[in-house]
Order: C-alpha cells, then structure tokens, then sequence
C-alpha cells in the first residue's frame, strides 16, 4: 500500500495522491497500522522467523495448559502451542483477505467501471446482476454457498482457502462496483474526459487513461477497510464451522475451537481474537487515515 | 413518483427470481441426496427417500424444479418441510420476533450512535472525538460473535444481570441481543454522523444562521441536524433489511427463535424447502426496504426529486 | 449429530409399581407436587409425529411419553419387561403369541387391541407409504411382499415395483386380545426387540384421517398432546386414565425446541430450563458444570459406544497388522480424561458393559494403548503412507478425532489426517455408498438391549450396518448359531464367542463408551437418566 502511494508520488507530486502522502506522513495512526500490517505480514510471509515451533504438533499431555516462559500463549485444548498456530495462522487469514479483496476489487471495479462508462442497457444488466448478489444477506449466502462446496468431502488446503475466498468475492463484488460505477458516471461529465474525447481518444484510452487515475481513489480507500473486514469475514465463517478448518490454520479456525473452552482455558481464543482484532482494526485505521487524507473536505 | 415507483418495482421482478433461483440451485442442487441423514446411524428405507424425492421434484431437471416451485410460490405456496409443517406457518411465526429484534437494534443503534457521532463531530478534534474515533474503530474491528459470547459470559452467567438467552422474545429481552446485533452498526452510523456533522457544520447555511444571530442551540438542533441526518437515515433503513436476514449469529447465541436461527437450522439439516422459503422473503422484504429508503432521500432531501 | 435411535423414557418400574398398588393410591411421594410442570430440552421433530415414522431424537423425545409399547426397558438396567403384554410366549423362537392387557384406552377413548397392534406394524412396514422405521419390520414373514426392494436404490431411475401384499403374511389376529407373529428366521431375542417405538399400537383414528393424526397425535401412553407451537415448544400433560405403572408424579410436560445446546445450557444453569440429557462441550470443558450445576449434576452410564471402523473395500485398512498399530497406538486413557473430562470409559470389547452377559476385556491387548507393540505392528504391516480419519464435526465429534489423529501421529511417527465433514448426513451417505477414503467413526447406540445387537447389525457379512463390508464366515457361522440357541444363556455364550472372533481381527476398533452428564433445575428433587440418554420421565419429582 505505502509502495503504492509512494510510486505515485514520484510521479505526480502535486497531484491528489501527492498531497494525501504529505498529510499521512504526519499522522501517527497512520504509521501505527503501518507497522502492525507489516509484522502481520511478515509473519505470514516467513513464520519461522518468529517461531522455530512445529505447528502441528500436539501433545494432549500438555493440553490447555497456562502461558509460560516456555510456551508464551500457553497451549489449547489438543496441545497445540498457541502461539506458533498464531503465528502459522496469520497467512491463511491474510490470504483470504488479500485474495478476495482482489478478486471483488478487480471484478468489482472493472464491471463498475465499464458500467458506468458506457451506461444504457449494459449497466442495466450490471445493476440488475447485481442487485440479485446484494439482495441476499452476507452470512446467509456464504453459508449457503460453502455448505454445498464442503459437501464433496475430503479437500486439500488450497481448495478449503478457495472455497472461502470464492463465496466472500461472490457475495461482496457488488459493493465495489457500486462504488465504481457511481464515482464513472461522475468522472464521465467532467471536462477532462469531454475533452480526450473532443481530441479523438478510443474508449480504452478514456478509461484507461484518463478516468481510472482520477476514479480508483474511493475504491483504494474501500479496499482496505475491506480486506480488514474479511479478515473479520473469515473467522466468522470458521466460527460457524463451515469457513476454514483442518489442515489450514487459521485465526478464526482456533477461535472455533476454542470457544468452548472460553471459560477454562481463555488464552486459547483471547490470543488469536487479538491478534484478528489488531489486524483488522490496522486495516480499518489505514483505510480511515487514507480516506480522510483523499477527502479534502475532512482535512 | 408514480412512475418511478412503478418502474423500480419491475426492475425488481428479474432480481427477485434471479435470487431465489441462485439460493433454491445451491440448496438442491448439493451433491448427494438431502434424506439420507435422516435416519439415524441406520440407512433409510428406499421407499421413503424414493416419496422425499418425488415431493419435492428431485427427480425433475433443475429448471423444472425451480418452475413448479415459482408457480407455487406466486400463488402463495410456499411448500411443506420434509417434516411435513408448512412453511408459511414457520415464517409467519418467526419473522415477527426476528421484527422486533431488529428494531430494538435500530433503535440502539439509531440513539446512541447518532449521540455519539453528534457529539463528537461538534467537537472536532477533542478528546471526545479521539474517544468515538477510537472506540467506533474497535467496535468495527471484533467480530459480532466475540461480542455476543463476552457480553453472555460476562452478563449472563457470571454477574447474572440478564437472563442468558431469550426465553420469551419481548422486547425487554431483546435489548441485550439488539445491542450486540447493533455494536458494529452503531459505529459505522456514529462515524457517520460525525463527518457528516463535521462537513456541514462548515455549510454557508450554517453561518448564515449564526450570522443572523440565531442560538447556537436552534442552529444546530433544526439546520445543522437536519441536513446531517439525512445520509444517516438512509443508512438505517439499509441496515434495517440487513438486521432481518443477518442475524444468524446473535439469534443463535441468544436463542432467539426468529428467522436467522430457523434458516441456519434449516441449511444444516438440508431441509431446502424451509431455506428457499425464508430467503426468498428475505429478498423480499430488502428490496421493499431499498426502495423505500430511496424514496425517503427524496422526502428529507429536496433537492432529490424522481421524475 | 448424535440420534437415539432407541430412545426409551416411560419404563415400568417394577418394584415402584408394588409398593404403589399396595395402598390403592397414585404414587404421591411426600413433599412433591404432583400439579407441577416441567420444561425439558428438545429439538425441533424433523419428521411427522407418528411413531412408525421418526427415529430421530427430537420426534422420539415427545411420542415415547405418548406410547407405550408390548414392551418396554427399565430404567435401572436396560432390561425389557413387558407393559401393555400380558405375555409374549414362543416354543421355537419363531412364531411368538402375544397377548395384550385388557381394558386399556387410547387418549380419544378408543380401546387398545390386538388389532391396534397389527394394524400399525402392517402400515409402518408397508413399502408406499415411506415410513422411516419400515426397515424394523424386515424380520417378520412376509416383508418383502409388502416392501419390495428398489432393484437400483432410491435416487435411480426405476421405480421399486409394486407390493404384491398389503399386509404382514407373518402377523395375524386371533382374538381382540391376542395375536401371533411369525418371523421369516428363528430369532430367539425378538421380543427384546420390539420396545422400540416404531412398534407402538395406533387408534382407528389414525388410518381414518391421518392429517389429523399428526397435527394431534393420540397415544396409549402415560402422557397426551395438549399443543405445538412449531419451532417453539410441544406441550403434553399427565394422562389421568393411564393403567400403567409408570403414572407420572407430576402434571404438565412442555419440551422445548433450542437452537443450540450452549444456549439450552446457559438456561439450565439459571433454572429457567428442568432438564437436559447432554451438556454441551463448553459445560463439560474442564469440568466446568460442576461450578455451574453442583448438586444438580445427574449422570448414569448410557448404552452408546463410539468406534473406528475400517473400510475393508479399501487399501491399506484390510492389512490387519495395521489396524493393530492404529489400535494400539490410540491412548484411550488420557483421551477420555482430557477431551471428555471422564465423561466416556475406555472400551475394552464390542458389548456394551450395560449388557446382559458382557465380560470384560475381550478385545484384549489390541485395545490397550501400547507404543512398542503399535510400532512393531507397523513395521510388520509394511504401511508407510498416510493415515486417514474421517468423521462428521456436527455432534461434537472434531475434538477427539483430532486427538485420535494426533495420538496416532506422534506415536506411529506416521502423517495422520482427520478429515471433518461438516453434515452428518452427507457423512451417512458416503459411508452407506462405501465412498470411504480412509477410516472412519462408527457410532452405535443399542436399538434393543441385547448382546446380539451390539453384534450382527454391524459385523455380520451384509448386515444393515455393516458399512465397511467386513466378513468373517466363522464369525457368521457363530451367530448363526446362537440366534438359534435354545436360551438366552445359552445364547449369549455363544454371542461372547463371536466377539472373541472380532479381536483378532479388528473389524472396528472400540474406543469408548460414554458416561453421560446431564443437569437438572433446582425445583427438580429427584430426575434420573435413563441408559437410552434421556430422562427417565416416571423418576421424576417436583419439590
């Protein structure tokens, strides 16, 4: 996200993305989520740095036992050691993150976009299509959509991590396009995009060129605050026991199992509900600072 | 107005049988046969997973499935569960507790964030701003079900101020339950009116009227709250239809026996015909409530008008 | 998703039933309220309430206090003793005469007779009307006649060709009173059999107008319908001209439906809820209902077992030395302590110890946790791969098939996998389809209580639920012989023979059985469990 913003200020210094830099750079919130992403990430990119422990070994002998020197989290109710399936767990968890704000932020976007360029009967249909994916109530529909998946059985990790990032991007890409289409239809009027079209520019160019740099603001600002909130989405989901579950670690997987278990052994779900709540409050600061550093009128 | 009312409720005939066309494919069309389950450890007689097949069309293609449930369902049948209830009768008796679940959250949700936001968003910048900010951030960041275990734990079982879980769904007892459904929506509504407040207040109407030297207190409770409110209210009526068909969670740790928990029952025991039924009036009832907010923007903003 | 499938609560408690007669009175103990009514935990019924007709628990817990049977199971031991039979007489365990007790009423007046009897066995068995416990009929002469088998399964294209009989050639009224059932093979336990509900009488009513039935159904039993409020609750009350022993202490009866166990618990712990037979996990956690409940705790051993089986159509799991490694290699002990708190009892045989006649230790050695054997074992059985256990996760089952995996795998040294399958029906469907990849738990809850039932539904070659396909001729032989022996003693020696057969080839590996933890309100003096896992209703007193 910081390279992102970065790179675009080398290129445009003055422009919308460079003024939104200067005042970021000056907010502490804006640093803290930094920083704690970067450490979710790492974590998720390379966990051994943080543990040389074996995720997935457990010994009921030391089943729920209390954080110690030896174990800081203490272990779960199988014998886990919480706190190398903490660490272990933060890639699913981002990874399903990542992958469905991709995937509703691509998909959203582009229909969005294309939709609100050329309007008439194509963005009917859009809307319509639409319509039928956000008339269905998020929980309702994923549950629906991965009890059928889940019915084959036997699934290998990719295919679980799929499932859940399928049935989150299917159910949200509407907002997005939303969001898009309404931020088109207003770029569409403006003189700038009358005028490359006064020069001859194709339709491509418009978009490409002219439209997307000046509309991909309130989608940036919404992806963030998303990706945070299917993080919360995920474990969610595992909490019912039909998102992610064995082989895959995940935050919310071990919150599932250890919900019933809040009264005796607490470390076992406070530990990753923490570790989720921080990640997806990081994401949600981000999106908060990034949004009011875009918005001149909230500055 | 008439018109366009008109022709937002065509546009919603091709959303509502896309919809219940998706939900009734997903939910019959699961691989395996939804009665095999229903016999205990022992396998079900040929003969009765044979008579469930038939009552329910299985053996028909899928779109000829959906057809005959469509037709039925325009007439106003909604079908028998496999446990041979109608499941109007189910709906009928959950969809009002589910009601007013909803709108005691509404109203929490309504009160203290709109307080919270408007507070702070006269004091740009205080500590109670910070504290809005910063407590609206968490309330968005912990998961509904974390909510509604810690304040049942804690509330329930431990200090025993309120019952554990709904006995009989007044309203007094679906304050606790409205309160964890609405926490995360009473952030979004406090950050709502904060920056809507905090855009306004800055409005040339806003000066104007302390120009003119009205009290402050009449500025910001008829001009300034107004204006602010407007998006505010929109979004409550959004929420409102997400509160019926969302509340799956909450309903389950309460055990409020409304629409969220009868549907979740019902998907686990595969039994299609009560899902497809909830859902579709849950479809219903959101694409009423859209298009009703749309009309309300118009009334509260005159600037908005349908032609 | 744990079914009862036997789900007994009205038992005729014998000795009770003397002291009662003696002074001519209902049984009033002091001190109770005999007006009183109770809230007990339930589900929703998944299925119409007719007897024929649900073997599923949430239907079971509201038609059993409305039915009584020929027969039905004590309370203390599991053991049948006859209820609405007068007697049920045999000289060659295959054509048993039954006599029924006079002057009995259904709770709309009507007589209950023989024929009320056969009526009801001939429509639940019959094939068009898809009943679900059509199947408990199979044994009697003349079931395929009136059931005839769909030569390609239920969801294949032919249709199950028409009966050739409407009624049980086996069954047959003598007098008002009386009747005679013929089964198709001697079986000697039979009359142990027939206290499952499926067997209960029905009224005239029923055939005449059996939409009507259902909204409100009409019983033998010790209790009536009163009301439903579907997904609510199910309200009966105490039937005052019930003639048998088992007449409730007190009067109303509301079972209600909960979503969830946690939350039924949570108005358990606040006395807002009389009784549930099975306290969810996160009470069981560390013993956490004994803060919570304390005197109220009530718990009894139930006839339930929980087993690994083998699918025997499937490589590796027909190497024996392997499924001696696996056995071996789980540690049942420190499993039950920590998963179950010792809510379950490390198995050590195939028959329940509740059983008449179970001996102990007869799976010996091989369901001993034993790392050195487990990995010689292995090492003999040539396996390197991987191991796989697959379960349903809906009735509390991911816990400890985690453990078991994770058992296996630290002690074998082996990759062990547990792989969950969210919907115990979709589970069912795979193991009936033998679509098995891998082993896989087999729960068993008695549909009678008999040794042989803990036997040749499940091991026999093509039994109903022999799911793994194991076949053993000797052991068959062995049955076959004790099913026709002169006596149960006799019989159940010869049944215990046939389960020192199942040891040396661990067609199933037995883990345990379960202890059951149920609670009661503080306004409950006295509530008993009975070894079905429910509440034993006639045991029960309001303070």
């Amino acid at each position: 996200m910081t390279d992102q913003i970065a790179s675009l200020v080398v290129e445009r210094p003055r422009g919308l993305f460079g003024d939104a830099w200067h005042s970021l750079r000056r907010r502490p919130l804006f640093w803290v989520s930094v920083s704690l992403i970067l450490l979710v990430v790492l974590m998720a990119v390379f966990p051994g740095l943080f543990t040389s422990g074996d995720p997935n070994l457990a010994q009921l002998s030391r089943s729920r036992g209390a954080p110690s020197s030896e174990a800081w989290f203490g272990y779960d109710n199988q014998g886990y050691d919480i706190y190398t399936r903490v660490v272990y767990g933060a890639r699913a968890s981002i990874v399903v993150g990542v992958l469905a704000t991709l995937g509703v932020v691509l998909v959203g976007a582009s229909v969005g976009m294309l939709a609100g360029f050329y309007g008439g009967w194509l963005d009917a249909v859009v809307s319509r299509i639409a319509d039928v994916f956000v008339g269905v109530p998020f929980v309702l529909g994923a549950i629906v959509i991965l009890t059928t998946l889940n019915a084959s059985g036997d699934a290998g990790p990719v295919r679980i991590v799929a499932q859940v990032v399928l049935s989150i991007s299917v159910l949200s890409w509407p907002v997005a396009m939303r969001i898009m289409r309404s931020t088109a239809i207003a770029a569409k009027q403006q003189d700038y995009v009358k005028a490359a079209r006064a020069l001859g520019a194709s339709s491509a160019r418009i978009i490409g060129k002219h439209m997307l740099p000046n509309c991909v603001a309130p989608v940036l600002v919404y992806s963030t605050i998303a990706l945070g909130a299917f993080i919360g989405a995920e474990a969610t989901l595992s909490y019912l026991g039909i998102g992610l579950r064995q082989p895959v670690v995940s935050w919310g997987v071990m919150i599932n199992s250890a919900k019933d278990y809040l009264r005796v052994a607490p470390h076992a779900l406070l530990f990753p509900a923490g570790f989720l709540t921080a990640t997806v409050l990081a994401f949600v600061m981000l999106g908060d600072a990034v949004r009011e550093a875009l918005d001149p009128k909230l500055r | 107005m008439g018109r366009y009312v008109l022709r937002r409720l065509l546009q919603m005939v091709p959303v509502f049988v896309g919809t219940t066309f998706l939900i009734y494919a997903l939910v019959w069309a699961v691989p395996g046969d939804p009665f095999e389950g229903k016999c205990g450890e022992r396998d079900c007689p040929d003969a009765y997973v044979a008579m469930m097949r038939d009552r329910f069309n299985l053996d028909d293609p899928l779109l000829l499935q959906y057809w005959k449930y469509l037709v039925n369902l325009v007439q106003g049948d909604f079908g028998v569960t496999s446990s041979g209830v109608q499941v109007v009768d189910r709906i009928v008796t959950a969809f009002p507790v589910t009601l007013k679940l909803a709108l005691v959250a509404l109203l929490i949700e309504a009160v203290i964030g709109i307080t919270a936001g408007v507070v702070s968003g006269l004091r740009n910048r205080g500590f109670l701003d910070s504290l809005v900010l910063v407590s609206t951030l968490f309330l968005i960041s912990i998961p509904v079900f974390v909510t509604g275990y810690v304040v049942q734990l804690v509330f329930g079982l431990q200090l025993g101020w309120i019952a554990p879980t709904v006995t009989t769904p007044s309203f007094g007892n679906l304050i606790v339950p409205g309160f964890v459904l609405a926490s995360l929506s009473m952030a979004y509504v406090a950050r709502l009116s904060r920056a809507s407040i905090a855009e306004n207040r800055r409005a040339d109407y806003v000066r104007t009227a302390l120009a003119k030297g009205l009290p402050t207190r009449r500025v910001v409770g008829v001009h300034l709250l107004r204006n602010s409110l407007i998006p505010v209210i929109t979004f409550l009526g959004t929420d409102l239809g997400a509160f019926l068909g969302g509340a799956i969670v909450t309903e389950g740790i309460f055990n409020v026996p409304g629409v969220g928990g009868l549907v979740f029952r019902s998907i686990l025991t595969k039994d299609g015909a009560m899902v497809t039924g909830v859902v579709t009036v849950l479809v219903l009832v959101y694409l009423l409530m859209t298009l009703l907010v749309d009309l309300l923007y118009a009334v509260l903003d005159p600037r908005i008008r349908y032609d | 998703m744990s079914r009862a499938r036997l789900v007994r609560a009205v038992p005729a408690v014998v000795a009770a039933a003397l002291v009662a007669t003696a002074c001519g009175t209902a049984d009033a103990p002091i001190g109770s309220n005999t007006e009183a009514g109770i809230t007990i935990f339930n589900t929703e019924p998944e299925n119409p309430l007719v007897p024929g007709n649900t073997t599923e628990v949430g239907g079971s817990r509201v038609l059993d206090p409305l039915f009584t049977g020929l027969v039905e199971y004590r309370a203390e031991d599991a053991q049948p003793v006859n209820a609405m039979a007068e007697s049920i007489d045999t000289t060659d365990s295959k054509v048993f005469t039954v006599k029924v007790k006079q002057g009995w009423q259904f709770h709309d007046g009507s007589p209950v007779t023989a024929k009320s009897f056969v009526d009801a066995w001939n429509w639940t068995a019959y094939g068009p009307n898809a009943t679900q416990g059509a199947s408990f009929f199979s044994q009697i002469e003349g079931f395929d006649a009136v059931h005839p088998d769909d030569p390609d399964g239920a969801d294949g294209p032919q249709e199950a060709p028409a009966p050739t009989a409407e009624t049980l050639s086996g069954l047959e009224v003598v007098d008002d009173h009386t009747f005679t059932i013929t089964l198709s093979e001697p079986f000697a336990v039979f009359p142990v059999t027939i206290g499952y509900e499926v067997f209960a009488p029905l009224p005239e009513a029923f055939f005449k107008d059996r939409k009507a039935f259902e909204e409100t159904p009409i019983g033998n039993g010790p209790f009536k319908y009163v009301s439903r409020a579907v997904g609510t609750d199910i309200k009966l009350t105490r039937y005052d001209d019930y003639k048998g022993n088992d007449k409730p202490k007190f009067k109303d009866l509301t079972l209600k439906v909960y979503q969830s166990r946690e939350s039924a618990y949570a108005d358990l712990v606040s006395n807002n809820l009389d009784f549930m037979e099975e306290l969810p996990p996160n009470a069981l956690a560390g013993r956490q209902y004994e803060t919570d409940l304390g005197e109220r705790v009530v718990q009894r051993e139930t006839l339930n077992n929980q087993t690994i089986a083998f699918p025997f159509y499937l490589k590796p799991y027909d190497n024996v030395d392997l499924r001696r490694a696996i056995s071996m290699s789980i540690n049942r002990e420190e499993i039950t302590q920590r998963i179950f708190e010792g809510s379950r009892k490390p198995a050590d045989g195939w028959v329940h110890p509740l059983m008449k006649g179970y001996q102990a230790g007869q799976c010996g050695e091989y369901c001993t946790f034993n790392p050195d054997k487990a990995k010689a074992a292995f090492a003999k059985s040539g396996y390197t791969g991987e191991i796989v256990l697959l379960s349903n996760t809906d009735g509390g089952h991911q816990e400890w098939a985690e453990a078991v995996v994770n058992s296996i795998k630290n002690t074998l040294g082996v990759e062990a996998r547990f792989v969950p399958s969210t919907s115990f029906g979709e589970f069912r469907q795979k193991v009936n389809g033998h679509e098995m990849t891998g082993m896989y738990r087999a729960g068993w809850i008695a549909d009678y209580p008999s040794i042989e039932n803990w036997l040749t539904p499940l091991f026999r070659t093509g039994a109903s639920s022999n799911d793994g396909l194991y076949s053993n001729p000797a052991f068959d032989a062995k049955l076959a012989e004790a099913d026709k022996a002169p006596s149960e003693e006799a019989a159940i020696k010869l049944y215990l023979e046939a389960e020192r057969m199942l040891a040396d080839d661990l067609p199933s590996i037995p883990l345990w059985t379960q202890n059951t933890i149920a609670g009661k309100s503080d306004r409950l003096k006295v509530a008993k469990l009975d070894p079905f896992r429910t509440l034993d209703l006639n045991s029960v007193e309001v303070a």
